[in-house]
């Protein structure tokens, strides 16, 4: 599987490492929030059979983040 | 003069093997050790535009900004490792001069300069069949109309990071972490009986 570093192009799977998904915004006052919150926002995430946004990092490369959309199907993978 | 006396590069004991190769394929295929490149990695703000001219007029070339290409001018070179990082290398026992050039031009700005020279030893691949034989081994696109001179890539030697730069048509120099050098060594030689 090719993926799309934005800053070296298209390169093989095997430079990459997964990020898991992205926008998982931290809570905006983490002192106040309840347990559940925390817990919510530390361990659950999206799991949608289809297009998720996802972090990936080129660590083999430029060793840059970046954003993608990638179909949890087919593979097939888009530019957030 | 003892440290000098004592030096030991990482690919010492397989310069015998190298001259073997050289002598087995005619010189179609030559593959040495570059031992003690100097190299100094630099992190900078591409963004700056007076910091990088200041750069450019410290080591009297202006730093690669297009990603994975190489800069050059006489025996010193500066390599595009990530948008805000460069490896600039020149001959051995240099590290000290493009140091305190780098830090003439960094001034005060923001921004890291790190004498690595001891963290890579590099390896010279050169002949009509380097690509083929690098080609067995990374999986970027050597093809040397992708792959041509000037351009320079990090990626793997089956699993050792590396970064490949393309001199010229059929010389490619490959920088390997010391501790991984006999790894990448063994993996090259091995990729020639196949
Ligand atoms: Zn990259």
């Amino acid at each position: 599987m090719l993926i799309p570093c934005p800053w070296c192009g298209d390169r093989e799977d095997i430079e990459f490492k997964y990020g898991g998904s992205a926008d998982v915004a931290y809570p905006r006052d983490a002192d106040a929030v309840d347990d559940a919150t925390w817990a919510r926002f530390v361990f659950f995430r999206p799991n949608p059979k289809g297009q998720m946004t996802e972090r990936w990092v080129h660590t083999a490369g430029c060793r840059r983040w970046f954003t993608l959309v990638r179909d949890t199907v087919t593979h097939q993978i888009t530019t957030a | 003069m003892i440290a000098e006396a004592v030096r030991r590069s990482p690919l010492a004991d397989y310069t015998d093997r190298f001259a073997a190769l050289s002598t087995a394929t005619d010189g179609a295929l030559s593959i040495r050790e570059l031992p003690f490149v100097s190299q100094v990695d630099l992190r900078a703000d591409p963004k700056d535009s007076d910091l990088m001219q200041r750069l450019a007029t410290a080591i009297g070339f202006a730093l690669p900004i297009v990603p994975n290409t190489v800069t050059s001018r006489e025996d010193r070179r500066a390599l595009w490792l990530a948008p805000d990082e460069w490896l600039v290398v020149g001959p051995d026992g240099q590290q000290g001069a493009i140091e305190r050039e780098l830090r003439n031009g960094l001034n005060s700005a923001f921004g890291s300069i790190v004498d690595v020279s001891a963290n890579r030893t590099v390896i010279e691949i050169r002949g009509g069949k380097a690509r083929d034989l690098l080609a067995h081994c990374v999986p970027i696109d050597l093809d040397a109309r992708v792959f041509s001179a000037g351009r320079c890539a990090q990626t793997l030697l089956v699993k050792a990071h590396v970064i490949i730069e393309c001199r010229d048509e059929s010389g490619l120099i490959l920088y390997v972490r010391a501790s991984l050098a006999t790894y990448a060594a063994d993996w090259l030689l091995d990729a020639l009986t196949e």
